[in-house]
């Protein structure tokens, strides 16, 4: 280790321990030593996962492999802990259930909860090179199930709701071209605004349809449609854009929020 | 005068109700001169609602006379049930004005009788009881019809040119932009002697873009063995890892190298969402991949992915159906495959007849909804400007063949 890296790292180290101590002396919970740490241990891995903008170090990878490794062990004690003990096997054994301590659900039994038991043993077949080839029966089935059930469900709200509400009149309370011109004003609701925000719609939504159509190439009057098709597109993403990174700000006021706050306790 | 009309209100009552019993008029009279008498509603009628779990009813009513929109006496009405013969409890209550109501919660093995009362600020008419009814199941769900004949039209088309490929038909599919890039971003990958980089997303086997990811991934593995170029693929999901796995595989073996393949090539780190980012960012700026593929689901992290990509110098070919996500990609990346652009280049780069029909398909129903939305715009239109009742029933077809009740 070079002597910068060392000097650092007891620098870390240090600020690491008094910062333990002074929450620790200031905190008013029942074990103020303990939320002292916690707090000082998050706030140390939030600066370790932000000193990724600058480059890539030992805190960050520290921080970085301790995330994977918990969130990892985590996630399987959950599927366990909450899916096959808490859900499972209350209903299908009072014996595997008396062991496991959990409440035995009388008169729930059901012959079809054996079926994801088989399938989760077919899945772990792939760890034998010779029974791998049965681990693609349950597979087999998620993706079918899973294709099955949202075709209809997709069918239903990007097909059928979606045409519904497109066909919209491109002329809202025409009384013809005088009347139109006499009544011109640029509120939201007014005449003028609602049949340009419904033209817009429909072309939209047809030239997007266009872009999105790949039996006939984007040539001529096809083409040029699918043109504005992708301008529209891009026009959408363009404000999506702006709406998710306020979102993400958000997001960042949060993170400075607790150390300010919560740890250094410069901010009420 | 008043009670005139009530008395011929309750002999039309009795009279008009075919299915109500006779011996069962059950107005309470008070003789009080405070009180506000009113007429019972008439013509209960209870019938099966339909298209339902057999666990409810509907039930319909003419509502009092002395129910009127202003100055009106009936200030609620009440509902009571028997169930199974037995005695009348009530089972709730909906405002005056209000002629009918879904009983909900029933079973299918019992029967039910009703009566409705209207009810004034100190006085109860009940109606007669209506016929004993039980809930039934219907074979067939007749709302749904427009939605099965769409899904039949929809899926007759896929079948078709499924078969058609089959035969050896050639379908075109028009040439989509990412893809072009794809042999020279692994052509660049090899030159320049770095690895490829390949993100699924974060989603499992069960979604349809992770699936595309993994047809994409066949025809870029395949390309990666031929050009011996290293590929590394860390993965949130363990389906996923095995899925990938296979498939880098068999691209390995159809190439003629199978001893080149190395179960490391694809890597389970975790499912938690923002711990998975950490670890591929890490592998991002330790390994500085020439070529990042981002396909798939992506949420949150797929900006910090981008970024990070484009912050090391990769070329990124990015995709995703995800419309929250795609500013994202388009603002960081090279190439982004937008929507269904990601599935039609996993058919188009697969050239198996079941995928290509599969999209040929789908634009035939794309056609239906561009040609249904133009000629219901039009007569809207049409409808609505000019008065042409022609195009108004035009309207109205159409948009009550595009609803679906449940």
């Amino acid at each position: 280790m070079k002597k910068t890296s060392m000097v650092v790292f007891a620098t870390i180290a240090s600020l690491f321990l008094l910062s333990w101590i002074v929450k620790g002396m200031f905190s008013e919970g029942s074990s103020p030593y303990l939320d002292g740490f916690l707090v000082t241990l998050a706030a140390f891995l939030t600066l370790a996962i932000m000193s990724f903008l600058y480059k890539d170090n030992p805190y960050y990878k520290f921080a970085e492999h301790l995330f994977v490794g918990v969130s990892a062990a985590y996630a399987m004690c959950l599927g366990f802990w909450s899916t096959i003990v808490g859900n499972l096997i209350p209903r299908l054994s009072s014996t595997v259930s008396d062991f496991f301590q959990v409440n035995y659900i009388e008169g729930d039994y059901n012959i079809f909860f054996v079926i994801p038991i088989i399938f989760g043993i077919l899945l772990l077949m792939r760890l034998s090179p010779k029974a791998g080839w049965l681990s693609r029966w349950p597979l087999a089935f998620i993706v079918g199930t899973t294709a099955g059930l949202n075709f209809v469900r997709y069918l239903r709200s990007d097909f059928i709701n979606q045409i519904n509400s497109t066909i919209i009149p491109l002329l809202i309370d025409w009384n013809g071209f005088g009347d139109f011109f006499s009544n011109m004003n640029f509120s939201a609701t007014g005449q003028l605004v609602m049949m340009f925000s419904n033209l817009v719609i429909f072309v939209g939504v047809v030239c997007g349809i266009i872009y999105f159509y790949f039996s006939k190439e984007h040539t001529g009057w096809f083409g040029r449609a699918s043109k504005v098709g992708i301008w529209i597109l891009m026009i959408t993403f363009g404000a999506s854009f702006g709406y998710t990174v306020m979102g993400r700000i958000s997001l960042l006021v949060g993170r400075i929020t607790f150390l300010f706050k919560d740890w250094l306790e410069i901010i009420s | 005068m008043k009670f005139i009309s009530i008395y011929f209100v309750l002999l039309v009552s009795l009279s008009v109700s075919a299915q109500t019993n006779d011996n069962d008029s059950t107005s309470l009279l008070v003789n009080d001169s405070l009180t506000i008498k009113i007429a019972p509603p008439t013509s209960v009628i209870v019938e099966d609602y339909k298209y339902d779990d057999a666990d409810n009813l509907q039930l319909h009513w003419v509502p009092s006379i002395d129910d009127m929109p202003q100055d009106g006496k009936v200030v609620r009405y009440r509902i009571y049930q028997s169930t199974n013969n037995g005695s009348f409890v009530l089972v709730d209550s909906v405002n005056f004005s209000v002629n009918m109501k879904k009983i909900e919660g029933l079973a299918i093995d019992s029967t039910y009788q009703f009566m409705v009362s209207a009810v004034s600020k100190n006085y109860e008419a009940k109606s007669n009881k209506t016929i004993t009814i039980q809930t039934e199941r219907e074979w067939i769900n007749f709302n749904l019809a427009s939605l099965f004949l769409i899904a039949l039209l929809i899926t007759s088309a896929v079948i078709y040119f499924i078969e058609t490929a089959r035969r050896g038909k050639e379908l075109f599919v028009r040439k989509i932009a990412g893809l072009e890039a794809v042999d020279e971003a692994i052509g660049r990958a090899t030159e320049m002697g770095r690895p490829i980089l390949f993100i699924p997303g974060i989603h499992d086997m069960d979604d349809v873009q992770t699936l595309a990811a993994i047809t994409i991934l066949g025809k870029v593995a395949r390309q990666v063995a031929d050009y011996d170029t290293k590929i590394r693929m860390p993965v949130a999901r363990s389906l996923v890892m095995t899925a990938a796995r296979e498939t880098i595989k068999t691209a390995y073996q159809t190439a003629g190298r199978p001893d080149a393949y190395n179960d490391d090539m694809v890597n389970y780190i975790t499912d938690e969402q923002f711990g998975y980012v950490a670890a591929v960012d890490g592998i991002m700026v330790r390994e500085k991949p020439a070529t990042i593929f981002l396909l798939g689901a992506f949420f949150a992290e797929s900006l910090i992915l981008a970024e990070t990509g484009n912050s090391v110098g990769a070329i990124q070919i990015a995709g995703t159906a995800r419309p929250a996500q795609l500013p994202f990609f388009i603002a960081a990346c090279d190439f982004t495959l937008i929507g269904e652009e990601l599935f039609a280049a996993s058919a188009y780069l697969s050239g198996e007849p079941k995928m290509l029909g599969s999209l040929k398909g789908q634009d035939v129903g794309k056609a239906i909804a561009m040609g249904v939305i133009i000629v219901g715009v039009i007569s809207i239109t049409l409808g609505e400007a000019y008065g042409i009742e022609f195009f108004s029933n035009i309207t109205s077809s159409i948009q009550s063949f595009f609803t679906v009740n449940k």
